[in-house]
């Protein structure tokens, strides 16, 4: 105890002594912005293991790099944009923010963003589909190291017990489902909820047919949500899709309550805890054959707020651009089944992580929610799982609903 | 002489003078503890309840959205939120969903409670115990409950609809909350069942209140059983009825966290209410403004309530 106290005087006047040298040194020779950026901080949703820990290594990896301690803060995914809000109202964001990529735009467009261009940091290289979703006005305001999308996962047993291969069109699908429907089985899984999560699994049939979120009404758009109205009514989908989570619909993946699902790579760490469970993925099914299967980007953009420091500013840019180099994102895509946005690293990524093929393939032509209509992207994004529930509990059929959801 | 018994005559006046005004500066310093008692209370009213209720009514008349908490610009835009919010296609729907829902609500919780706390007042082995295991789904979480029941209510493999059909009562599994017929009735089901033991509280306890005396001279003019209820137990219930009325509605109005965790709203926005949509407003569009709106309606709403229950009770206590 007496020890302690003695030990605590003497750090006290070394540190004050210290200030006071470090006072007396500094007279004119430097300026603040001169000054060596030594902390930064950052914020991220990334709150369960084993992403937490996985991320945390990257994100150590760039700063000892960059000879910066970091001061991390992680939230419930739910709870990252209120947090935004409340912090960019205090003056208080982070050095380094990371955002889900369809709020970059969002954010970018209220500036609170600093533009990533002027600090040195380019997405030369990266696939289009993530840099059209960190841009805004032409500049970029983030970088994803990785992303994932969704295709569809399917039960290899039951399959090969039905003697069926992976569906390839629609009509392979429809008639699949159908055919692996069984008491107390549906043939597929999928998550048509009233919620932006709903829209975000819509989108590959919507897209993969040639519909797009500028025109909603159009007959690409119509044939697409026939297709899940088709999957539902047949009985070879559960009328409950209308309420269900992707994590629902995992759930009834592995209980083998359905045999195909559309979903994303996120679910394979949860997928190898069941081994008993055999699956494989594919791309998405088409419409007609000749149509690429397109389906949407997902997956964070680490981007930074704007700092009157400058030096500090430049230093969250290095940051975010060490975390999208080579290394980082094959070690980030590799250890949490996501892709790698440089295209470049695509081959070598699918040669390590075989199981990733099918996400590969899928990402290499996916589009990003919010390349075509920026911040608009929620307003379409409710109409679409707005029609998706009229048409699925027969308030409206596949053609109408579209019309009706949007009000007109 | 007229004035001369009126006017205080000057010997007396300086010592009345006197006792008047130490019995002044002993009311005034008097008047001054009372105020520093009710102080604390009335500051916390004003930063816990006044602040939000006046900041929400500035806001319902703002342009406040995500760009306001990073620009702090917020133009005022007159009575725009709410005329955007009343002439929305939903508007309606969440209207008649919120009176459906409160109505359904209270209407059941409340013939229920009653019934329970009737069956509670007389006195048999275990009653008590089972009384207080009845307030359990007043205890759990809201999110816990609703969680749960959502799983009962599956339409494939939920309980329910497994022990109906094993009992023979229904064939076809009862698209309990996939159904926009049927959704809002299961919702008002679910809140039935958690809004129980608040009634049968409040409402046994209404009912010891009743002297047995009366119940006895009751009985030899021949006041008994269903007769009794009428004549003796409901008029000395009506003020605790009245406090579990009023409550009642103003706490079920507002009702978010059951219907989120159902349905959220679904599906094909047959359980949106009032509630539900200013929360959708504000934390799924960040139309911080027409959320405010929303909710100021639905304050007003239950304001209209509280008055009545006011007038009510001040009617009573007239009497």
């Amino acid at each position: 105890m007496f020890t302690q106290r003695i030990t605590a005087a003497l750090a006290g006047a070394t540190a004050l002594s210290l200030a006071l040298a470090g006072c007396g040194d500094s007279g004119g020779t430097s300026s603040s912005s001169g000054e060596a950026v030594t902390s930064l901080s950052i914020l991220d949703y990334y709150n369960n293991e084993p992403d937490k820990s996985l991320v945390q290594k990257g994100l150590d990896a760039c700063a000892t790099k960059l000879g910066v301690t970091l001061q991390r803060e992680t939230v419930p995914g739910a709870d990252l944009i209120p947090k935004v809000l409340q912090q960019a109202s205090s003056k208080t964001l982070p050095d380094v923010l990371m955002l889900d990529n369809p709020d970059v735009q969002q954010i970018a467009a209220t500036g609170a963003l600093a533009p990533l261009n002027d600090l040195g940091v380019s997405a030369d290289g990266f696939t289009q589909g993530i840099v059209d979703a960190t841009s805004h006005d032409g500049k970029l305001y983030g970088l994803a190291p990785v992303v994932n999308t969704i295709a569809l996962f399917y039960n290899t047993k039951l399959l090969a017990e039905a003697g069926i291969q992976p569906p390839k069109t629609w009509d392979e699908l429809r008639a699949a489902a159908k055919k692996l429907t069984k008491p107390g089985r549906y043939g597929i899984a999928f998550n048509a909820n009233a919620t932006y999560e709903g829209a975000w699994q819509f989108l590959p049939a919507m897209w993969t047919n040639g519909g797009d979120e500028t025109d909603l009404t159009s007959p690409q758009v119509a044939e697409a949500l026939q297709l899940w109205v088709d999957l539902v009514t047949s009985g070879s989908a559960s009328k409950s899709v209308i309420n269900w989570t992707q994590g629902d619909v995992k759930d009834q993946f592995v209980a083998g309550k359905a045999a195909m699902m559309v979903n994303g790579p996120w679910n394979i760490p949860s997928l190898n805890e069941s081994p008993q469970v055999k699956w494989d993925v594919v791309q998405f099914p088409v419409n007609k054959p000749g149509q690429t299967p397109i389906a949407p980007l997902g997956g964070e953009a680490w981007t930074v707020p704007l700092n009157k420091d400058e030096a500090k500013q430049q230093k969250a840019a290095d940051f975010v651009k060490c975390l999208s180099s080579d290394d980082n994102e094959l070690a980030w895509a590799k250890a949490r089944f996501t892709v790698p946005t440089r295209t470049a690293l695509g081959p070598q990524y699918v040669k390590e992580v075989p199981s990733m093929k099918a996400f590969s393939e899928q990402v290499a032509n996916a589009r990003s929610r919010t390349g075509k209509l920026g911040e608009k992207w929620p307003d379409a994004a409710k109409v679409i799982y707005q029609a998706i529930q009229l048409a699925l509990t027969g308030q409206a059929s596949a053609q109408d609903a579209f019309k009706k959801a949007s009000g007109s | 002489m007229v004035h001369a018994p009126t006017r205080p005559s000057r010997s007396e006046a300086p010592a009345t003078q006197a006792v008047r005004r130490a019995g002044g500066r002993r009311r005034r310093s008097e008047d001054l503890t009372k105020l520093l008692f009710v102080l604390p209370a009335a500051i916390a009213m004003l930063a816990l309840f006044g602040y939000p209720v006046v900041k929400n009514l500035v806001m319902s008349l703002q342009d406040y959205g995500l760009r306001t908490f990073f620009t702090g610009a917020a133009p005022f835009v007159g009575l725009d939120n709410y005329v955007t919010v009343v002439t929305d296609r939903l508007f309606s729907k969440a209207l008649v969903n919120t009176a459906l829902f409160t109505i359904g609500s209270i209407a059941f919780q409340f013939a229920i409670g009653l019934g329970l706390a009737l069956f509670f007042r007389r006195k048999f082995p275990l009653s008590s115990l089972l009384r207080s295991l009845l307030l359990l789904p007043w205890l759990l979480p809201l999110i816990v409950s609703s969680a749960t029941w959502r799983s009962i209510l599956e339409q494939d493999n939920g309980i329910l609809n497994r022990s109906l059909a094993g009992l023979g009562i229904i064939n076809e599994p009862v698209p309990w909350l996939n159904s926009p017929s049927v959704a809002l009735i299961a919702v008002i089901g679910v809140n039935i069942w958690i809004g129980i033991p608040f009634n049968v509280t409040l409402l046994y306890s209404g009912l010891s209140e009743i002297p047995d005396e009366l119940y006895e001279a009751g009985s030899l003019d021949g006041a008994t059983g269903w007769k009794a209820f009428l004549h003796i137990t409901m008029p000395n219930l009506r003020a605790v009825a009245g406090v579990v009325l009023v409550l009642g509605v103003v706490y079920t109005i507002k009702v978010l966290d059951i219907i989120l965790g159902l349905t959220g709203g679904g599906p094909a926005n047959a359980t949106q209410t009032l509630a539900t949509q200013s929360y959708e407003r504000s934390f799924v569009d960040f139309k911080f403004g027409e959320g405010a709106a929303l909710s100021n309606i639905l304050i007003v709403l239950s304001l209209l309530f509280a008055i009545v229950y006011l007038r009510g009770t001040r009617r009573a206590v007239d009497e």
